[in-house]
Order: structure tokens, then C-alpha cells, then sequence
């Protein structure tokens, strides 16, 4: 190998699935000891591009060079050899081992484990100094927070041997403050020579760390250049293909009355885990009120709860005076009816059926309204009628109320769902993750839709694990830690390291007090 | 003294019981540990007793009626394996599947091969597992309590009987401690990172499915060729079901499992000496009221006294690369 060669070079990868031309004629060309971003919208082709890498998937033409040598990588097994590590999204770890186990699944080397576990916890002394990586090797995945799983993985790479990590939307489940300490190891693995590849859709990210940026946009590489050179508005608008705009145009909002009042909310799973401590809310009319904090922390329960498809364990839900906790009210079904939308945060799972097709998915929970029904039959015209009409005003594409659910795409899927629930007018709304796996330009859309309704008077609850998303259309933030709320503060206040502490349940009531709850 | 002995006779019928379904647990541990049901143990037990008994008879061997037993079972194995492992079928269905074909296919190819009403031969002689007494035995029968222990309840088992109680310690180290072990614990788990690990899921179904069949072998062989003598339809009786009962019971774990089958075997014991036994007050107790005692047991306990069973969490869904 020379010193020149690049660590990782590809040449017109092309990759299809089916009629999906998921990557088309690309290369990529990567500095050795240099972190490389590669950006690109949901559905661009990146996750693809390192499946390819990484021997997940055979690319259909193209090669693949690592250190100047060309490289037939046909399977994990061979990438691993040759090198590359990949840190996945979701992370290939079994829970019930503990980390030691889980590292050296794959290289046990030797028939029986206790010498293959004895060599590998020397071994993985020594790489947690020398990369600052703490874990404790004996302990059992599952019971790990997911910071930590996540360095389970890296070190996994590491102890392969891995001179190239592949890392694929690294900092989804972390804090701010989490995701500052894996930039912090990243650039360590930087220093010491190794190669890194982050693959991500948050422009933040690639700011802050990388030194390269690739951008992918419709199965296309479509730019190179030095992060120093750039900026985010332009790798924005080349993410896009046309300029977009960060930051939602909002004004100032003008909240009324209380519409929903939240009190002492508690509600225990069915193993007896407390997931909601005490929660206390107000939803006032005209207001967004964003709901923050690190995914698995309640927020999934409080939606639920309010939906009506959970019922708390104690604590009142007032709406417009009226108490709905055990009143017949109380059902997921009744609670549409009396004007109380949710649009759930798993599309896949409670928003959409996915062999349906658009226009039966219109209907879902409103399937018994006198307009869609003639005598016992459903009303198949005013059905695809109102469907269309959906598809008109919410641009959803491709524009065809016959297509399955499953045929469109994530953002199209996530228009559907809130369209039908916004279009039944509901004095509030509670939105789920509203733009999960949305491209950006749906992502502008779908926040000046929540922004219009705000403006009309209605009473929004957001909850997201998006930081800039909160930051950005909520009016006011609440931040959820292990199942309570940890504060409520103006959005006009916060700052990204003020809700990252809350998010990692620090109170900063009392002034001074740094404590976790 | 005849309470003592009384139970001595009971935990010896027990052990008698326990052998083809402490075999056949730990045949399905292997399987579904690697995250495939296994609903089929009870026709890889019956396609191998019939096996066995049938070459035994032929050959007048029991040992070769063992093997073939074995490569009986451990073919029904590989067809469940292509069937939901190459192929991602329905694991329960493709289960079922079997034990129907076997349960028609065993009188009928009995009955070409042997006319005798689907049945096998009577095996003798060297074409049967026989007891085996063990050292000593006899000199200390006369001791009290321990020497008539040894000799009554540990002695005069066919070997197979001894091969069940060894399989258990054995298989759970190569569960725990092997690198096979934690494969397939791996596999059954999370098999995408088996599959980032870069060893081949499949691969690794099809090898945790052939030690089922294997172990799965023994059971059925023991039913014809060394607990009976000679293949009788539908012999296997639900024990293949059973066996997967007191694996969930005893929670995919070797020790527990072991417990769980002795608890049934006992009960099993216990039906059988009940019967016709007048008891004060009811009576005597209908026969099929005592058979079906096990079998009540069982539901009873998966019902209600299990607690959480928390399975190998990919149990049950075939491996395909997500895109």
C-alpha cells in the first residue's frame, strides 16, 4: 500500500432493487486518517452505498478499492478483513450477552470460549485506554443505556481490526451531550490513524466534525467538498436540489385558554415499570407545546395515554373542563369524536395499514361518518373523493388514491396520515415524531401545516426526539427524563445545551443543584 | 418400609418416562435456542422410532436400529430446515407438516415392509437395549436405604437411560460454553448481528436442526428399541408435545428442563399406579380422568405457573436481510 492511495475508494457502484435505481454510477473517494461525511435526505442511497462497503449487499457494477487495492468484497466476513467496521443504526448487539460476549462473536477463536473470553478482555483493556471508551465488558447489553451500546459496537469494530469505521446515523438515540463525547472518540480514532465514514442527514453533525462531505441525493453522489469550505444552507440546498429553509417563519404565539389540563399523570406498564411519573401539562389553544427528550422516556406513553390507547394507572385529563379519565369518553375512537386528534408517532404500526390502499387509509377511524358509507356499503366515490382532495392540498406524491400505503414513500406516508387527521379539524392535535423519516423539503411542509393550525387557534402537543425540530416550531418546551417531566421552559429560552442537560435528566430548578432524578 | 418402596418404584418408572422426554427437550433447546419452533419433535420421534425398530428387526442389532434412528430424525430435521430456514416458511406449519406425514407414513410403510398391521416385529435378544447392572450392585442390595437405592432405583436402566442423564450436563456446556453454543444463542436472539458478525444464519439453523434431529434420534430409538420393544403406531403418544412444554417451563434452560420432564415423568408414574386404585371417599377415579392427569398438569402449569417466559426474542421468524 502506498502512502498516497486513498483508505477507501469506490468506482460507478450501481445498485438496484427491482425497479429502485438505489445507487446510480457512484464513487466516492476517502482521505486516509480523515472523517468523511456523507449526507443525503432518507431514501438518497447511503445506507445502500455502505451495505455495498460493508458486503451486505453486491453492488451490480463498480469497484472497490481499499489502501489503492482493488477489493472483492462479497460478504461481511470479507469486509472485515479487509479492515472496515461498521457502527450500524440499529444496533447489531444481542441483548441478553454480556458486552465481552458480544464482542468476540464472530472471532472466538477456538472451539471453547474461555479462551477466546480470557484474551479478548485483555485485549479490550487495552483498547478502551488507548481510545477512551469505558465499559464495563461483564455487563449485560440490555441493561446498558444506549450511549453505551453504541461504544460496544465501536469497540467490536476495533477489536476486529478495523482501520476503517463505517458509522450509519450515529447520534438518532443520543443526547446532544452524548453525541459530543462520540465526536470526542471519533476524533481520538482520527488521531490515531484510523479512517472514518459518517453517514448522516444532520447538518449539524457534518459541521462539527468531518473534514470531507459527500452529498447524495436520489441514488446520486452529487458533490464533493471540504467541510471548511462550505456551509449548511448550501449543503442544504444540494441535499434538496433546491434552497430550503431551516428555520419555520413562525410568529410570536398568542395562547389562550386551557384547553387540556394535565394533572399528576402515572401510568404503569403491564410489568409494574412506572413509565409516567406524575405528569403535569397544560395545552393551551393557539400554542405548540414540544415535547423533548431522548427516545424511550415516557414520551411514547404520554402519547398513548392522551390517545386513549393506554389507560393511566392514576392522575386527570381535563378537557375543556370536563374530567376524561374514566369517563366513556376515554377510548381512542370517542376521543376523535369529541375533537382531540393523534397522529401516532409509529406510522407503520397505528397510523396506516400498509397493504391498504390510500384511500382506505383516508378513512381509518373515520370509517363510520354517514359520507363514507351508503346503507352497509362503503361509499367508494367519496372515499377516493376526499382522498383526493388530501392528496391535492398535502402535494402528496405519487398523486394516485389506488396506490397501497406501503407504495409510497416514508414522507408521502407521513402527509396521508396527517392529512386525514388535521382535515377532521380537531380542537387539538397531538403529533407524534411529526417528521420521522420525512425528507427536508416535506419536513418545511409539514411544520407550516402544524404552524397554520396553531395560527387558527387550535391546541398542538408535538413530541419529537428531533432537538432542532422542538427547537424550531414549539412554542413552549417541556423536556421528558425517565418517565416524569424535568422542566418547561419558553422556547425563546432554549438553548441546545440548556434542553441536552434536561434531557439527561438534570433539573435546573434549583439553582446550582445538578441532579439526576 | 412400603411407602419407601413404593417410591422407589415410582421415581424408577419415572426415570423410565423422563428419558425420551428429557432427549427430546433438549433436541428442541438446540433448535429453538437458534430461533426455529420446533412443534415437530414429536413426529422426528416417531419417524425414528419406527426407523429404529424397523432396522433393528432387520438387522437384529440394536445399535445399528440407534443409528438408523438417528439419521431417520436427523433427516425430518434438514426437511424443516429447508422448508423455513432456505425457504422462510411458516416454522409451526412446516412442524405440523411433518408430524402428519410421519404419524400416516410409519403404519403404512410398516405394514408393506413387515405385514403386520403397521406394527414392527417383536425385538429380542441383541435387537434390544437391555439393563444394565451396574457394578456392585448386587453386594449392596441388602444395605438400607443407600445400597438398595443404588441397586433398585440407579442400577438395571438400558443405557440410554444413562446417555439422557449425561446429555443434560453436556449440552448445556456446549450451550454456554463453546463457541457453537453462543452462536446459536446469538442466532436465536438477534440474528442480524450474527449476520454483521459474518457468520452465515443459515448455516448456523441447519447446523443448531441437525443436532436436534440427532438427539431427537435417541428419544424415538428409545421408545421402540429399548423402553418397548417394537414399533406400535402412533407410539410416541404426545410426548414430542410434551417435551416442548416442559422446555417453555423449564424456559429454554437445560437444568430447568431437565426438572420440568422429571415433573412430568413423575406424574406419569403417579397416573399409572393410580389407576384402579380405590381411593376413601370417590372412589375409584376413571381411567381416563388419571391419563389425562399429565396432560392437565401441563396446561395448568404453562397457564398459570410459568411466570414470564421470555423466549429467544427471534424465535419464530424466519432471517431476511432487511433493506
Amino acid at each position: 500500500m502506498s502512502e498516497q492511495s486513498p483508505a477507501l475508494e469506490l468506482r460507478r457502484i450501481n445498485k438496484s432493487f427491482g425497479p429502485v435505481h438505489a445507487n446510480k454510477d457512484i464513487s466516492l473517494s476517502v482521505d486516509r486518517g480523515s472523517i468523511h461525511g456523507i449526507i443525503g435526505e432518507n431514501g438518497a442511497g447511503k445506507s445502500t452505498l455502505m451495505s455495498i462497503v460493508y458486503g451486505f449487499y453486491q453492488a451490480d457494477s463498480g469497484d472497490i478499492f481499499v489502501n489503492g487495492q482493488s477489493c472483492h468484497i462479497e460478504n461481511p466476513q470479507s469486509s472485515i478483513k479487509a479492515g472496515i467496521g461498521m457502527v450500524h443504526q440499529h444496533f447489531m448487539l444481542v441483548d441478553t450477552f454480556t458486552v465481552l460476549e458480544n464482542i468476540i462473536l464472530g472471532v472466538e477463536g477456538g472451539y471453547r470460549l474461555s479462551e477466546g473470553l480470557a484474551a479478548a478482555r485483555n485485549e479490550l483493556i487495552r483498547l478502551e485506554k488507548e481510545y477512551a471508551l469505558e465499559v464495563n465488558v461483564d455487563a449485560i447489553v440490555g441493561d446498558l443505556p444506549v450511549g453505551l451500546r453504541q461504544r460496544v459496537e465501536i469497540l467490536k469494530a476495533l477489536y476486529r481490526g478495523a482501520e476503517i469505521l463505517i458509522l450509519d446515523e450515529p447520534t438518532g438515540v443520543l443526547t446532544p451531550q452524548e453525541a459530543d463525547h462520540l465526536f470526542r472518540i471519533l476524533d481520538t480514532l482520527r488521531k490515531q490513524g484510523k479512517t472514518v465514514i459518517l453517514i448522516t442527514h444532520k447538518l449539524r453533525e457534518i459541521m462539527a466534525i468531518t473534514d470531507n462531505v459527500s452529498v447524495m441525493r436520489r441514488g446520486e453522489m452529487v458533490a464533493h467538498v471540504k467541510t471548511r469550505e462550505t456551509n449548511q444552507a448550501a449543503l442544504a440546498e444540494r441535499m434538496v436540489g433546491r434552497s430550503v429553509l431551516l428555520q419555520v417563519e413562525k410568529k410570536p404565539a398568542n395562547p389562550k385558554d386551557t384547553l387540556v389540563s394535565i394533572r399528576n399523570l402515572n401510568y404503569l406498564d403491564a410489568d409494574d415499570v412506572p413509565r409516567l411519573k406524575d405528569i403535569n401539562l397544560d395545552l393551551k389553544a393557539g400554542e405548540i407545546l414540544g415535547i423533548a427528550g431522548v427516545s424511550g422516556n415516557g414520551q411514547s406513553e404520554l402519547l398513548e395515554v392522551l390517545g386513549g390507547m393506554l389507560t393511566p394507572t392514576s392522575g386527570s385529563i381535563r378537557f375543556e373542563g370536563r374530567e376524561l379519565v374514566g369517563s366513556k369518553a376515554f377510548t381512542a375512537r370517542n376521543l376523535r369524536k369529541i375533537g382531540l386528534g393523534h397522529v401516532p408517532e409509529d406510522r407503520h404500526r397505528s397510523g396506516l395499514i400498509l397493504s391498504f390502499s390510500a384511500n382506505e387509509c383516508t378513512i381509518l377511524g373515520y370509517h363510520d361518518k354517514p359520507e363514507y358509507n351508503r346503507g352497509l356499503r362503503l361509499d367508494r366515490k367519496s372515499m377516493v373523493e376526499t382522498c383526493q382532495s388530501y392528496i391535492q392540498k398535502y402535494d402528496v406524491r405519487p398523486p394516485d388514491p389506488y396506490l397501497k400505503a406501503s407504495g409510497f414513500s416514508g414522507g408521502n406516508q407521513q402527509k396521508l396520515v396527517l392529512a386525514r387527521e388535521m382535515e377532521q379539524n380537531p380542537d387539538v392535535l397531538l403529533v407524534g415524531q411529526p417528521t420521522r423519516g420525512v425528507d427536508i423539503g416535506a419536513i418545511e411542509f409539514i411544520h407550516k401545516q402544524l404552524i397554520m393550525m396553531r395560527d387558527a387557534g387550535k391546541a398542538i402537543l408535538v413530541v419529537s426526539v428531533e432537538i432542532d425540530e422542538v427547537m424550531s416550531i414549539a412554542d413552549r418546551i417541556a423536556v421528558m427524563f425517565d418517565g416524569g417531566i424535568v422542566g418547561e421552559i419558553a422556547a425563546s429560552e432554549a438553548t441546545e445545551t440548556r434542553l441536552g442537560l434536561m434531557m439527561a435528566g438534570v433539573r435546573e430548578t434549583r439553582p446550582g443543584a445538578k441532579e439526576a432524578v | 418400609m412400603e411407602t419407601f418402596h413404593i417410591i422407589i418404584l415410582l421415581l424408577d418408572a419415572t426415570f423410565r418416562v423422563a428419558t425420551p422426554l428429557v432427549l427430546a427437550a433438549l433436541a428442541g433447546m438446540f433448535s429453538e435456542r437458534a430461533g426455529v419452533v420446533d412443534i415437530g419433535l414429536e413426529g422426528k420421534m416417531l419417524g425414528a422410532a419406527f426407523a429404529a425398530a424397523a432396522v433393528a428387526a432387520v438387522s437384529g442389532s440394536a445399535w445399528v436400529g440407534l443409528g438408523a434412528g438417528i439419521l431417520a430424525s436427523i433427516a425430518l430435521s434438514l426437511l424443516h430446515a429447508y422448508a423455513c430456514v432456505t425457504h422462510k416458511g411458516n416454522q409451526v406449519v412446516s412442524g405440523m407438516a411433518i408430524n402428519i406425514v410421519v404419524a400416516g407414513l410409519t403404519p403404512t410403510l410398516g405394514y408393506a415392509w413387515f405385514s403386520m398391521g403397521g406394527q414392527t416385529p417383536h425385538l429380542g435378544g441383541d435387537a434390544r437395549f437391555k439393563s444394565i447392572t451396574l457394578p456392585f450392585a448386587e453386594a449392596v442390595h441388602d444395605i438400607p436405604v443407600i445400597g438398595y437405592i443404588y441397586a433398585e432405583l440407579i442400577s438395571n436402566h438400558n443405557i440410554i437411560v444413562y446417555l439422557a442423564a449425561a446429555a443434560v450436563p453436556i449440552c448445556a456446556w456446549i450451550l454456554y460454553k463453546t463457541r457453537f453454543g453462543l452462536r446459536v444463542r446469538a442466532v436465536g436472539e438477534n440474528p442480524h448481528a450474527v449476520d454483521t458478525a459474518g457468520i452465515s444464519v443459515d448455516w448456523m439453523r441447519y447446523k443448531a436442526l441437525m443436532v436436534t434431529g440427532f438427539l431427537c434420534g435417541i428419544a424415538g430409538s428409545y421408545l421402540s428399541t429399548a423402553h418397548g420393544a417394537g414399533f406400535i403406531r402412533d407410539m410416541t403418544a404426545g410426548k414430542g408435545y410434551l417435551a416442548l412444554a416442559a422446555l417453555i417451563f423449564g424456559k429454554w434452560r437445560p437444568v430447568p428442563t431437565l426438572f420440568a420432564c422429571l415433573l412430568f415423568a413423575f406424574t406419569d408414574a403417579v397416573q399409572a399406579r393410580l389407576q384402579g386404585v380405590e381411593l376413601p371417599i370417590v372412589g375409584v377415579i376413571p381411567v381416563q380422568f388419571i391419563q389425562a392427569l399429565p396432560y392437565i398438569l401441563t396446561v395448568l402449569l404453562l397457564a398459570g405457573f410459568v411466570g414470564k417466559a421470555n423466549p429467544p426474542k427471534s424465535i419464530g421468524e424466519p432471517y431476511i436481510k432487511e433493506r
